[in-house]
């Protein structure tokens, strides 16, 4: 290992953040809290750079310790099985550490202006700083159980970022929605951590993967790697929101906007997708469990986005479009184009964390109404909020030369070289994403503004802390958020540049180039047939957005008439598709009711209150017929006496009886 | 049939023929004086086994001193025939069957584990000089020890049955503070 | 020749009795004479296992309880009289102040 590069410090500067804004916040001023939230997620931010900027310089992959101390680092060491506290870095590992910190410190920018009304300002500032901390632990982490701990920890700042609001109900119950949901996921990765301990005897990523290098990949299906395959996949599921376990997610936009941005679109969600790639090794000896991902992922995709279609609150939309996007990333990794998927997460972070932060600045215009319905013709309000969500919307419908395009045209070609079946679904749900995302940007912006003019206070509470704003007509946002929106349109400009001709591909290869399986059919077909490919995505994505525009803006009676027309089938998918009803009745209701009627009633009221309630009585009643006993009677006491004195007398004779 | 024999089974007899009338008679002097007979019989018993001395304080202490004591007692406080009360079951039932059955047992196992072995007649070497001499070397501390017993006796039954004090003075008017 | 157990069968019987008294009597001065009967009883066992052993310290004992029940016996009486002056009975049923 050549020299370190501390790179400790790039998640204790935002713990630091944290413990001083949440201790010390509560009295201090919202200048004060402010500096110290940027400060330090900043600086974490400038020390990934200087990481990248010596990044040539160490052999790869680096390890070190917390804090370069084999003391201090030391965590677990039992027997022949060590944990230590160590960080791992490689291109995976790097690509991963600039996105996060980067549209991390954007976004702590833009939350310093929209969450400056809001009175409990310091504690978001610890809580963003806080997961912060913990996603660059699960970024920079050389072993899985360290990697678990901020999985955890992101899991954990998730819930207390989406209910934020504490005093909102459905706030609180987004979070432990969100909460329990992931929990379920974590069974699944738990199960899987113990079966790669129980085999390969270490988490350390370095050692597992040594071990699971020379083991031939399994074709039969089923097998140790496939077990630990799917059941990694499971965790992922939770995480990233894939089908089964997405519900959260959409609950989710109970939190404040910049969360959303953050942990929802850019950087939590996408954990599950550093997670399986980082385990490729893993997944490429497992075929059935690749199989697995990329069916999990593709129909996520086309699920999510269905639903996209009918949704009415922007931020909503934006939601199930982050699960289908997620869904491609999944796709990805599934047909064994894990530089593809990470690609993508790149991308996906700049224009999603892009919308997510428009759709605020839109949210504060309009003074904290959420439904697209009565938006409307903000192009002329908010111009620079229109303009960047214009190019992010381009960016994700996939529209060359916009970062989208080429990392979801990427995807789409190794999924064909995969199984045309993918790249189909795939097509399809391109598609819709185009679509969905040109109807949020038409309703939203074009036309004739139809929300409430209001004098100053005369507007309904809403909980985005704007209330103080006499919302006479929208306005344009402050500087300060309107910065990183800009930022970020660059990004999703320029972003996906790094991908022409493989470019991203080859700076990953070290990490991923380990004789993927999948890729048995490399590059099959010519350069001519990949630029075919582009034009159909291309071409697809521009019909999305004419329909979208036929729609939305030349006959905005259609969308009306189309859905009367689709009847029930059109509130099943309004209703998404009745999911969350289901899983209320299959495991919520059974595991409230039992929990309620066995648990309570039966174990702690019955067993546990009425054992010692009965032990008492009985203690009570036996004690009143024993009393009697002392009837103040002299003969009774007696005749007691020498019945008890004819037993003793009786056994020490029997006791000294010869046989 | 030996004399000695005759002579254990007669006393015997009037022993448990006195215990017998202490339970059946009603007015507690009669019980005395069964009790008194009982004590005689004993003492006759005592003397066939040779010890005259224990004999002797048996009936000088037990029937001259301890009975008298109880005939006095039942004079003072004239003591009438009992009268019925509702007793106490648990003594009735469990006491008595209880008691009985203990003795039977212990009787039963008595006789047959000891056999045939007999007692002389006069067996013990009861006279003064040998229980003197055992009291004053070997038994001195208990010797002396009962005599503090019985001076401690004497005290408790002076308090116990002495009269009760009459009211208790008045409490006297504070004095003036000059 | 008298064996061993005729005397101890005459203990048990003359114990007994005491036992019986004590348990059927109301009277207190009884049940205190039945007191006196056991314990007669026990020194008759005594003397006789003295006799039986050849230990001379069997009579001795013996004259130790009947000085220990000298001194109980004046407590006692004492102590009756004490009872018969507050609740002016000599029934042992009605001494039952002490009934919970």
């Amino acid at each position: 290992m050549t020299s370190s590069l501390n790179l400790w410090l790039i998640p204790v500067l935002p713990l630091a953040g944290a413990a001083i804004n949440g201790f010390l916040g509560k009295k201090s001023s919202r200048t004060a809290i402010s500096v110290v939230g940027l400060l330090f997620s900043g600086a974490a931010f400038v020390w990934a750079l200087s990481v990248a900027w010596r990044f040539s310089s160490v052999s790869l992959p680096h390890q070190e310790l917390f804090l370069n101390n084999e003391a201090l680092a030391h965590w677990i060491r039992s027997g022949s099985f060590t944990v230590d506290f160590a960080f791992y870095l490689d291109q995976l590992s790097l690509v991963m550490l600039l996105v996060v910190t980067g549209v991390g410190f954007l976004i702590h920018i833009y939350s310093v202006g929209y969450m400056w009304e809001d009175p409990s300002y310091y504690r978001f500032f610890a809580y963003l700083n806080l997961f912060m901390f913990f996603m660059l632990t699960l970024v920079l982490a050389n072993n899985y159980l360290l990697m678990f701990i901020g999985w955890e920890g992101v899991g954990l700042a998730s819930y207390l970022l989406i209910g934020f609001w504490i005093t909102k109900d459905s706030a609180a119950s987004a979070g432990k929605k969100a909460f329990i949901v992931n929990r379920i996921g974590d069974f699944g990765f738990l199960i899987g951590l113990f079966l790669i301990i129980q085999h390969f005897g270490s988490l350390n990523f370095t050692q597992v993967f040594e071990k699971v290098q020379p083991l031939a990949p399994e074709t039969a299906g089923a097998g140790l790697l496939t077990a630990i395959g799917i059941l990694l996949m499971i965790g992922a599921c939770g995480k990233s929101a894939q089908i089964p376990l997405y519900v959260w997610l959409p609950d989710a936009m109970e939190g404040p906007t910049p969360v959303s941005a953050l942990i929802h679109a850019a950087t939590m969600v996408t954990a599950g997708v550093y997670m399986v790639s980082r385990s490729h090794v893993i997944f490429e000896r497992a075929p059935m469990a690749l199989t697995v991902v990329a069916i999990i992922g593709t129909l996520t995709a086309l699920f999510a986005a269905t639903i996209g279609i009918t949704q009415t609150d922007i931020k909503k939309v934006l939601a199930y479009s982050t699960v289908s996007q997620l869904g491609y990333m999944f796709m990805a990794c599934g047909v064994g184009a894990f530089s593809a998927g990470i690609f993508h997460l790149m991308t996906h972070a700049f224009f999603k964390g892009l919308l997510f932060l428009g759709a605020g600045s839109v949210i504060h215009a309009v003074g904290g109404e959420q439904d697209m319905r009565k938006m409307g013709g903000l192009k002329s309000y908010i111009p620079w909020t229109f303009g960047t969500m214009f190019i992010a919307t381009l960016a994700i419908a996939g529209i060359w030369p916009f970062a989208g395009f080429w990392s979801k045209d990427e995807i789409l070609w190794k999924a064909y070289q995969s199984n045309w079946i993918y790249w189909l679904i795939g097509l399809v749900a391109a598609f819709i994403t185009s679509f969905y995302m040109f109807r949020l940007l038409f309703m939203t912006f074009w036309g004739d503004y139809y929300g409430i003019q209001v004098d100053d206070h005369g507007r309904a509470h809403m909980a985005h802390g704007h209330d103080e704003h006499g919302h006479g007509e929208p306005h344009e946002s402050p500087m300060v958020m309107l910065i990183p929106l800009i930022i970020l349109a660059l990004l999703s400009t320029i972003g996906g540049l790094v991908g022409i001709g493989s470019g991203f591909e080859h700076f990953l290869a070290p990490v991923f180039g380990s004789g993927a399986v999948s890729e048995g059919a490399t590059e099959a077909g010519s350069h001519g047939t990949e630029i075919l490919f582009m034009m159909i995505s291309v071409a697809v994505a521009l019909a999305g957005a004419a329909l979208a525009y036929v729609l939305y803006v030349s006959k905005p009676y259609l969308p009306q008439k189309i859905a009367d027309s689709l009847g029930s089938f059109y509130n099943a998918v309004l209703d998404k598709y009745y999911v969350d009803e289901i899983y209320a009745t299959l495991f919520v209701k059974p595991l409230v009711d039992g929990s309620t009627r066995i648990l309570w009633q039966g174990v702690d009221r019955k067993i546990i209150d009425d054992s010692i309630n009965d032990a008492a009585d009985g203690a009570r009643h036996v004690s009143d017929e024993v009393r009697h006993m002392q009837s103040g009677n002299l003969r009774s006491y007696a005749g007691w006496i020498a019945a008890g004195a004819a037993c003793v007398i009786a056994w020490m004779v029997w006791l000294g009886m010869e046989r | 049939m030996s004399v000695h024999l005759i002579l254990f089974l007669a006393f015997g007899a009037v022993a448990v023929a006195g215990a017998i009338n202490l339970l059946a008679q009603t007015h507690p002097i009669n019980s005395a004086l069964s009790l008194i007979a009982v004590m005689a019989a004993l003492a006759g018993e005592y003397l066939l086994l040779g010890a005259e001395f224990v004999a002797a304080v048996q009936v000088i202490v037990y029937a001259g001193a301890i009975m008298v004591l109880f005939v006095f007692v039942i004079m003072l406080l004239n003591a009438g025939v009992e009268e019925r009360t509702k007793g106490s079951r648990v003594a009735v039932i469990f006491g008595v069957p209880g008691m009985l059955l203990g003795s039977l047992l212990v009787a039963w196992v008595v006789i047959r584990h000891s056999g045939t072995e007999a007692v002389a007649a006069g067996a013990l070497p009861g006279d003064p000089k040998t229980i003197g001499d055992l009291l004053f070397h070997e038994f001195l501390l208990p010797f002396e020890i009962t005599s503090i017993l019985i001076l401690i006796a004497i005290m408790g039954a002076v308090v116990l049955a002495s009269k009760p004090p009459t009211a208790p003075p008045p409490i006297p008017a504070p004095r003036k503070v000059d | 020749m008298v064996p061993l157990s005729y005397y101890l069968v005459l203990s048990g019987i003359l114990f007994a009795c005491g036992v019986a008294g004590f348990l059927i009597k109301r009277n207190i001065i009884t049940i205190f004479m039945s007191i006196e009967l056991m314990l007669n009883g026990v020194n008759l066992s005594f003397v006789a296992f003295a006799a039986h052993w050849h230990a001379l310290a069997g009579q001795v004992f013996v004259f130790f309880v009947m000085v220990v029940a000298a001194a109980e016996a004046a407590v006692g009486l004492a102590i009756i009289i004490a009872v018969y002056r507050t609740r002016e009975t000599l029934n042992v049923d009605q001494v039952n102040l002490l009934k919970l």
